[in-house]
């Protein structure tokens, strides 16, 4: 057993830590503040192959693996939980359902263009949830109706989409045969530009402020035939594989999130003064800060294992389960505590703690609340 | 056509600078980085490779752990390195530095087409020495404080930046330019180049390999071929917080004026 990272993964975590406090750190507040979509890191993300991460050369991507991937983005969310999220809904959500059940053509057409490391790249979002259909995701009303020549017909509306409305390309799922419950729902590639599909409400949210979350809505959308991705009837069994490599997207971002909240703790700590001596001279804090990085680097290991099964091969359902449900949490304990550690300044804006206390939040909730991801362990354990 | 860059792994003064009781520099406890100027002459190089596919090679001297910076400067996209690396180079001053370096690059070859970037100076020794004395050395023209560059038909015009303004000078190939962080932003490593970077040459130069050029004596090289002495090494003391009188009425023109009198320099 060997705990260490690659040479190339640790020259990565490198470039990655550069590229996070030059580019992305800066901007955090601001997109926060402006509900602001981070375009221009965006644009950078793709130039340096960051957006196609785990993707082989072949297809169009950069050749890493879900161990890369997952450092990515928890380099990224140390600073700013958004654009970790971003890039997590791009890779795992909208581009690998096209890599994984996508045919040779479907690749070339939808997929190269999501993952291909150069600006102006196109982004990939995946739509499932419904205003009804949210945790019980089988309960779909959207319909994709089959027409005579092959063709679809797709009406209904998605809500809280990540990247709604900046996207390109949609993964979204419908019934295609209401008589078969999650049996008869199947998944398809949708165009930004097809007619008939509209952004509906753009929602303000606690955290990832900057990420694009809103509605799909499909008016009598065309489709045809060669849109439908995978086999017919097939999709729930796609959108659940997807939920599970994105599990390891959102962990490594809540992993992110509470060590870069620890790393300016400890910083803080070491600053400020009071009773005369810093922070970190008081022996209370001390166990504060043991038990969050002991939690942290708990977490860690879980993500970095789920992500290492992915890469190898092995089933990684309940790893990534484990990893998101366990992540999350001490990303929601761990953010929670350092605005105590910084007291008032935790709780106004010039300080990055709050935010990191509300980005937190949506990784207990988004691609599986923490209560899915215990239906998912239990179901795995007890089978 | 091939550009040659030159780099130096340096401490990274942005963090804790530690010195032996001699007044040297602790290297071995302090952190590494390319130097930052450095990076401005390999951004270059690989700009030019950009536009015409030409070769980059980057060549560094220093003990061998600075192969993990060359590795990170393939990862970048240069095509080859070379890490000249021996104990007889050991505790070189610029002036065998740049006899080494310069018989270094001999080894590597320099054709008409060529040209050599150089960062402007390193952070630790900040001489700015080394390259020009290289450009001598390989007796080629040389160009310092390089913030812009062109090559067309194997002439290079360089914008230079003084102090007091811009120069424009015309030279050609092969040259040296010393590069300055005006000249451009260093990309970043790319997935695919890291993926990359450990499967391209890398050449290690000792002293064996590099012994025949005439360059090369016992005493043109390490701490024998090294003019330079240490006498003495120190922090400067912090200046003290300078003084800002805003605006633009007489009153603060006289306060201004009585200040610089009282500090008798006017």
């Amino acid at each position: 057993m060997d705990f260490r990272l690659t040479k190339e993964e640790a020259l990565f975590q490198k470039m990655c830590r550069e590229f996070a406090i030059n580019e992305v750190e800066p901007l955090a507040a601001e997109i926060d503040e402006q509900e602001r979509y981070p375009e221009e890191t965006v644009q950078k993300l793709m130039k340096y192959g960051l957006m196609g991460i785990q993707f082989p050369k072949e297809v169009g991507g950069s050749g890493g693996n879900y161990v890369m991937y997952s450092i990515a983005i928890e380099e990224m969310s140390k600073f700013c939980g958004t654009t970790g999220g971003i890039m997590s809904a791009h890779g795992t959500l909208g581009a690998w359902p096209i890599y994984h059940f996508g045919t040779p053509e479907q690749k070339e057409k939808w997929l190269r263009p999501l993952i291909e490391p150069k600006e102006g790249a196109k982004i990939g979002a995946f739509g499932l949830t419904e205003p009804n259909a949210g945790t019980d995701s089988a309960a779909q009303q959207t319909i994709a109706e089959k027409q005579a020549d092959g063709s679809y017909i797709l009406n209904g509306t998605k809500v809280f989409i990540t990247g709604g409305g900046r996207a390109d390309t949609y993964v979204v799922f419908a019934m295609t045969d209401k008589t078969k419950g999650n049996k008869g729902i199947s998944a398809f590639i949708v165009d930004k530009d097809d007619p008939g599909f509209s952004i509906g409400k753009i929602e303000h949210k606690m955290g990832i402020r900057g990420s694009q979350t809103s509605e799909l809505i499909f008016e009598d959308v065309h489709l045809p035939a060669d849109r439908l991705l995978g086999k017919e009837n097939g999709g729930f069994k796609i959108a659940m594989m997807t939920l599970d490599g994105g599990r390891i997207g959102i962990a490594s971002q809540a992993l992110g999130i509470a060590q870069g909240a620890l790393d300016k703790a400890v910083q803080y700590m070491k600053e400020r003064v009071q009773f005369g001596k810093t922070l970190d001279k008081f022996q209370g804090l001390q166990w504060m800060v043991a038990d969050m990085h002991t939690q942290i680097e708990a977490a860690r290991l879980l993500v970095r294992r789920a992500a290492f099964n992915h890469d190898v091969g092995l089933p990684f359902t309940k790893e990534a389960a484990m990893a998101k449900l366990y992540a999350s949490e001490v990303a929601m304990d761990v953010t929670t505590k350092c605005v105590q550690i910084y007291g008032g300044y935790g709780y106004i804006r010039e300080y990055p703690m709050e935010r990191m206390m509300r980005d937190a939040k949506i990784t207990e909730i988004y691609e599986g609340t923490s209560q899915v991801q215990r239906m998912v362990i239990a179901g795995q354990v007890l089978r | 056509m091939k550009a040659i860059v030159c780099v130096k792994q340096v401490p990274d003064t942005s963090g804790k600078v530690a010195v032996n009781p001699d007044g040297t520099l602790n290297r071995a406890s302090m952190q590494t980085i390319t130097n930052p100027d450095d990076l401005n002459a390999v951004e270059a190089a690989l700009q030019l490779k950009d536009a015409t596919g030409c070769k980059v090679v980057v060549v560094t001297m220093g003990p061998p752990p600075a192969e993990g910076m060359l590795r990170e400067l393939l990862a970048m996209g240069a095509d080859e390195a070379v890490l000249v690396s021996s104990r007889e180079f050991g505790g070189s001053d610029t002036y065998a530095t740049s006899q080494i370096l310069a018989a270094a690059i001999n080894k590597i070859g320099i054709e008409d087409e060529d040209i050599v970037l150089c960062g402007r100076q390193a952070i630790d020794g900040d001489t700015a020495q080394v390259g020009s004395q290289i450009a001598e050395k390989l007796e080629i023209p040389q160009v310092s404080y390089a913030a812009d560059f062109k090559i067309e038909g194997g002439k290079v015009t360089v914008k230079r930046m003084l102090e007091d303004g811009y120069m424009t000078i015309q030279t050609s190939t092969p040259c040296l330019l010393t590069c300055i962080k005006e000249l451009n932003a260093p990309r970043y490593m790319s997935l695919s180049g890291i993926m990359d970077c450990y499967a391209k040459p890398l050449s290690v130069y000792d002293y064996n390999t590099l012994k025949d050029d005439p360059l090369i004596e016992p005493d043109t090289i390490g701490l024998k071929g090294s003019p330079t002495n240490i006498f003495k090494s120190f922090t400067p003391p912090q200046k003290g917080k300078g003084k800002m009188l805003e605006g633009a009425d007489k009153a603060t023109c006289e306060s201004l004026a009585a200040e610089l009198l009282t500090k008798h320099i006017i």
